[in-house]
């Protein structure tokens, strides 16, 4: 018998602060394997948001500079630009990034930086207990949008992965879930490739992944996941939007 | 080493580069503009990068990122520009981040003007962001300080592990005057054992600013306070300028301090025995300047660019012992040096003599 | 030697993996953890194929799989 599932290196074992069924953890723990996979942990550096990811410094193996709102791009922008030879991450849930960190998600990707940025979407502002996001969708209730959020008042939800993938510099983008086991090891692949990319110094690298929030959606962790493939997924163009040739090879 | 005549922003430049400031994220900002243009094209071939950020906000966070590796790193930008960064500033204070942070004043609020102003003065030395977090605040009057100070700011920003701000003006920054180009003097600095550069060979770190339990909270507080005290005790700063006898003083920094040279050996021709003290770090207020004139001055006047900022400083300086005036321009108005004296006549009720010669001393 | 193994300080009862499991070996226990969940247990380890699906749909890393 040999164990064939067992923690990541990438993780240190800290257990996790998310709330039950929160896939926070699954996205983690892939990040966790990649890192260890490709034997970068020790050449990288992640920054961390303000959300309920705010704390994940003590859960990945490797350095970890935490961010202000939404600056997680910044932050590592700047960190990159110091240490190009390291490979330079970001994980930020999609109120980081898509309400306040608009400007630096437009300007990285326009730029070309040569990092990683793994988006959690979950459609709401997580751990400030669900208010409406830039990617709630049309008629989702949340805190803020207690009848439903009304796109005629508020317009309608963001496609951040499109938005993206129409900058050239950003040479790969990908739009994943993490809702069946199938789907996790696309997932993985992806965000795999995502760190291939900024191996090969190519350019930005842009992985949304959709996420649940049973907390906030007032769902239970298995109801979450249904509602994320019912509601969520048809709402985005799913797969890789944008692989760079040299990534297809590997 | 050479002298040239340059323009005090680009003497700003220079200095970072002779540093060894290795990366500047900036945006421009009149008057603080020439400073990103000078490093955008000295900077790279001297081996450091300059990236324009899309905003002054990013600019901060690239320098927050930057810090955190451990290299040399610097922003300009002028007020406007530095009231965006405040998030940033407040954030570099409690991660302990060295960062060279550089703010022309000029004439606010609101998008104001671009003349010369000392209206930032709070917002840099009380802190115009969020929290108990104190900057160092070095105050340069001349070009030849411009240069220095910047340089010294990279040694205070690593000795301290803090964010240290050059408080220039619009008329410094755009003054063109000789300045000596200094080499760097290599200091010894505490050990960078906290920067993140990958985890090979060590245990993993992190870099963050959050307390989970308000037991930690107020631990780090104290901590950061005790490294404030610290820097207060050790690192104020400040020049004398004829008080040794003086029975008036005026307080003045930056351009101000420069101004009141001139205003002092005027009053000194008339009789009036005046003199000044120019704080250099603004933060730490130079306190030990004023403590030995508590029980010896008959008044005070602080010349400002601003509604009277810097006064309250001078007023708790001296316990509040003597009256402290304030002579003040504002909006990019600057005071003549005769303006300034006859208001202090005014103010005190000074007889004036006829002139008489004394001795210049180097202004 | 058993072929899945719950860490059960880990485990949040979320439920996810009683959900995926083809074979239906896992179940919420009875027993609380030190923070108060109920841990999943094994009802038939002999059920169980090692197909890791649990594992690969566990948030918090708290099971183990041997084959």
């Amino acid at each position: 018998m040999e164990k064939i599932f067992k923690r990541t290196t990438g993780l240190t074992g800290v257990p996790f602060h998310y709330c039950p069924g929160c896939t926070h953890g699954i996205i983690h723990r892939i990040i966790g394997e990649v890192m260890e996979e490709l034997n970068i942990i020790e050449d990288t550096i992640g920054v961390a948001p303000v959300g309920c990811a705010g704390f994940c410094l003590d859960m990945f193996s490797c350095d970890f500079v935490g961010a202000a709102h939404g600056r997680a791009q910044a932050v590592a922008t700047g960190v990159k630009r110091a240490k190009p030879d390291k490979i330079v991450f970001t994980y930020q849930g999609d109120g980081d990034i898509a309400a306040i960190g608009m400007a630096h998600a437009i300007h990285v990707a326009a730029r070309g930086e040569k990092i990683t940025t793994i988006m959690v979407n979950n459609a709401v502002f997580g751990m400030t207990g669900g208010q409406m996001a830039p990617t709630t969708l049309s008629g989702q209730k949340t805190t803020t949008s207690p009848y439903g959020r009304d796109c005629t008042f508020n317009g309608q939800p963001i496609d951040l992965p499109q938005t993206i993938a129409t900058l050239p510099g950003a040479v790969y983008v990908a739009s994943v879930s993490v809702d069946t086991p199938k789907n996790i090891f696309a997932a993985k692949k992806a965000i795999k490739r995502a760190f291939q990319v900024q191996q090969l110094g190519l350019g930005f690298a842009f992985v949304s992944v959709l996420s649940t929030c049973p907390t906030n959606w007032g769902l239970s962790p298995v109801d979450s996941l249904k509602w994320l493939q019912e509601k969520m997924m048809p709402a985005y163009q799913m797969g890789e939007l944008k692989v760079p040739e040299e990534v297809k090879a590997l | 080493m050479k002298k040239i005549l340059i323009k005090g922003n680009e003497a700003i430049a220079e200095a970072a580069i002779q540093a060894g400031c290795k990366l500047f994220f900036g945006y421009p900002i009149t008057p603080s503009t020439e400073i990103v243009e000078y490093l955008s094209k000295h900077l790279p071939k001297a081996g450091g990068t300059v990236l324009q950020g899309e905003d002054e906000v990013a600019s901060i966070y690239m320098c927050y990122g930057a810090a955190a590796t451990g290299t040399r790193v610097m922003t300009a930008t002028s007020s406007p520009g530095f009231s965006l960064k405040q998030e940033g500033m407040s954030y570099l204070a409690a991660a302990e981040l060295p960062v060279v942070v550089v703010n022309v004043n000029r004439a606010g609020p609101g998008l104001g003007g671009l003349g010369p102003a000392q209206s930032d003065y709070f917002q840099c030395t009380k802190g115009g962001g969020h929290g108990d977090y104190r900057a160092i605040v070095l105050a340069p009057s001349k070009s030849q300080e411009l240069y220095d100070f910047t340089m010294e700011a990279f040694d205070l920003a690593d000795k301290y592990r803090n964010p240290v701000l050059i408080l220039a003006d619009g008329f410094l920054g755009q003054m063109m005057e000789p300045v000596e180009i200094k080499e760097r003097v290599v200091k010894e600095l505490p050990p960078q054992d906290w920067i993140l550069d990958g985890c090979k060979g060590r245990e993993k770190r992190k870099i963050a600013s959050y307390s989970l339990t308000n037991e930690v909270g107020e631990a780090n507080c104290l901590r950061w306070q005790a490294k404030y005290d610290k820097i207060t005790e050790q690192e104020q700063r400040w020049e004398e300028f004829y008080t040794e006898d003086a029975e008036y003083l005026l307080v003045g920094y930056g351009t101000c301090g420069r101004i009141g040279k001139s205003v002092v050996l005027n009053a000194r021709k008339q009789g009036i025995k005046l003199g000044l003290i120019r704080p250099i770090t603004l933060w730490p207020f130079p306190v030990k300047a004023f403590v030995p004139y508590r029980d010896t001055i008959k008044g005070i006047v602080t010349v400002e660019l601003n509604a009277g900022q810097m006064i309250e400083d001078v007023k708790l300086a001296v316990e509040c012992k003597m009256p402290v005036h304030l002579y003040s321009r504002q909006g990019g108005m600057m005071p003549g040096e005769n303006e300034i004296l006859e208001f202090a006549v005014k103010a005190f009720d000074l007889s004036v003599a006829e002139e008489v010669n004394v001795d210049g001393k180097n202004i | 030697m058993p072929k899945v193994v719950v860490l059960g300080e880990y485990c949040k009862s979320c439920g996810l993996c009683v959900n995926i499991c083809p074979k239906g070996v896992l179940a919420v226990g009875d027993k609380a953890n030190k923070k108060g969940y109920y841990p999943v247990v094994v009802t038939d380890d002999a059920k169980c194929i090692s197909c890791a699906m649990c594992a690969t749909v566990c948030p918090d890393l708290a099971l183990e799989i041997w084959k």
